[in-house]
């Protein structure tokens, strides 16, 4: 297989995979983000305690992590075809890739949330504040720096599994690599597809931790 | 202005009982600084966070300003839409300032404002007029991780009038300070008493706070109040603690003839010169064993320890010369009070 072969063969993985990770993250996090509030409002002290609600996403959400993402796939096909019209292509993955990803992410913002000192909470529910300011005013803003965080771990995680999705129909790199680079014998070919998927997670890692240390560095020095 | 009347906090930890809070009854009258002081574990955080229902009292009633509090807290853990509307109008500060760190010291001003509504120019008015207040007018871009420990509480306290309350509380806000910042925030705090007429609700375990601020103080030990009164009162009261350790007093009698003597100085007494008086008058040798003066609440209070010759029968006159010119006058037994109330104590833990 020669490079000019080879090449629009891994411009169209690489643009099926980024397709398919920044839609599935974004879906992702506008999904994970809630539950992950919600773990932290309804646990015992927390704002909006609601033990059996706690305890109940809690369940799925472990059950969530605890499936093999290649599992949760095949079983995912159903949902999928619903959703999409059909389980093949980019744009089905973003189903079961995001549904494997929102438990994850919520467990990440939680840890996040939590860590937010209580005494900020107290200070603005001594100001007359509500649930819904104390989350976007305080909560928020002052996890954004680990929630960023949070997003970079989920960027790359969806990366590892638009990979394995390309075993099930999925595009992408992975599924090239699948079919070129293993079926086909191209060892080229593998080592080209794992070049680019480790020059993908290590952009996607810089830039996630410069702008953690963009966000983390307000208010330490002038 | 502030009224608790059978305030009582109950903790359950673990299956047990821990009650923070015994029938707390508090009274702080509009426009005075009163002090609640304790040891650690004595409920005196309990106390101030049950007054803006942070923590939901057990039983009792809490009012602020003729608006009964309890009555406006309802059920559950969630706070209703008219006890943060209360909630808005009692300022809160912090040991811990409790600032956001992801906003600047502006924005964490205007935070107050935000909740209750202000459009934003007004907010913003409003903040650098209150940062001018607190003499921070400089510092309004700044971000909180970039100040002192002094400059955050000022913005704290800045963050606590925006809403325009009426109450201050202040939970320990000077405990996280050295010295020197401690004396320049109560000056703050007592200015903003006189020019804005605020009432200031304050917990310490730090007993000069009660001396540079206070015009009222109450003793908290074991979730109850002890003592409670304007500082002159707790000063003129025989046996005291409070007064006790406000001036605290030394030194013991030089021999079995010999008179020890408390005398407690308030309001002109404190500027006449009694002691030379009394030694002209009688003709007799006064000793200083130990005296602290000091201003209180604006007012010049203090207590001397002092031996005069004879013993307590044949003092009768110069004692009564002394209560004539309006001082307290405590004679001190030979055993000298703080061993007697330790004995006293002993006895009671050998009892138990």
């Amino acid at each position: 297989m020669t490079w000019s072969e080879m090449q629009p063969l891994l411009t169209q993985g690489t643009y099926d995979t980024l397709y398919m990770v920044l839609w599935s993250t974004l879906v992702t996090v506008l999904g994970g983000l809630p539950v992950g509030i919600l773990l932290v409002l309804t646990d015992k002290g927390g704002l909006l305690q609601n033990r059996p609600l706690n305890k109940a996403l809690g369940v799925v959400v472990n059950i969530g992590r605890s499936l093999p993402f290649i599992i949760l796939l095949i079983a995912l096909i159903p949902v999928t075809t619903a959703v999409v019209g059909t389980f093949i292509g980019p744009t089905a993955m973003i189903v079961p890739l995001a549904i494997g990803a929102i438990p994850f992410f919520a467990r990440l913002v939680e840890t996040a949330v939590r860590e937010v000192d209580h005494g900020l909470v107290e200070a603005v529910e001594s100001m007359g504040g509500g649930v819904p300011t104390i989350v976007g005013k305080v909560l928020l803003p002052q996890a954004l720096p680990s929630l960023v965080a949070a997003v970079t771990t989920t960027l790359i995680t969806l990366v590892g599994y638009s990979a394995m999705a390309g075993a099930v129909g999925g595009e992408g790199l992975g599924s090239k690599a699948v079919t070129y680079g293993f079926q086909r014998f191209e060892t080229g070919f593998m080592l080209a597809t794992v070049a680019i998927l480790i020059a993908l997670v290590t952009v996607i890692q810089l830039i996630g931790d410069g702008a953690v240390r963009l966000l983390a560095r307000r208010g330490r020095t002038a | 202005m502030i009224t608790t009347s059978g305030l009582t906090k109950v903790y359950q930890s673990r299956g047990r009982e821990v009650t923070a809070l015994d029938g707390v009854d508090l009274h702080v009258r509009e426009g005075e600084v009163f002090g609640v002081i304790g040891q650690s574990g004595a409920g005196k955080s309990s106390l101030i966070r049950c007054v803006n229902l942070l923590e939901r009292p057990t039983s009792g009633t809490v009012t602020v300003d003729g608006v009964d509090l309890t009555a406006l807290a309802g059920r559950g853990r969630r706070a209703g839409k008219e006890l943060r509307e209360a909630r808005s109008r009692i300022g809160m500060v912090f040991q811990h300032f409790n600032l956001l760190s992801s906003r600047t010291v502006q924005a964490n001003v205007e935070l107050p404002l935000e909740i209750l509504g202000t459009p934003a120019r007004e907010r913003s008015r409003k903040a650098l007029e209150l940062l001018d207040l607190v003499g921070l007018a400089d510092k309004a871009k700044a971000y909180p991780g970039q100040l002192s420990g002094g400059q955050k509480q000022r913005v704290g306290i800045a963050r606590a009038l925006a809403g325009d309350p009426k109450v201050l509380l202040s939970d320990e806000a000077t405990s996280a300070l050295d010295p020197e910042t401690t004396r320049s925030i109560l000056q703050l705090l007592r200015d903003l008493n006189q020019r804005l007429g605020l009432t200031v609700l304050l917990i310490t375990h730090e007993m000069d706070v009660v001396k540079t601020v206070c015009d009222s103080a109450a003793l908290m030990k074991r979730g109850r109040i002890v003592e409670s009164g304007t500082v002159a009162e707790l000063l003129a009261t025989p046996g005291s603690e409070l007064a006790e350790e406000l001036f605290p007093l030394t030194g013991a009698a030089g021999g079995p003839d010999r008179t020890v003597v408390d005398v407690t100085f308030h309001g002109d007494a404190a500027t006449r010169p009694v002691i030379s008086q009394l030694s002209r008058t009688y003709n007799i040798d006064i000793s200083i064993l130990g005296a602290a003066m000091d201003t209180v609440g604006g007012r010049q209070v203090g207590r001397m320890r002092i031996e005069l010759p004879g013993r307590y029968e044949d003092n009768v006159v110069p004692v009564g010369f002394l209560r004539e010119q309006g001082l307290q006058v405590e004679p001190v037994d030979a055993a000298g009070p703080d061993l007697d109330t330790e004995i006293a104590e002993l006895v009671k833990e050998g009892a138990k």
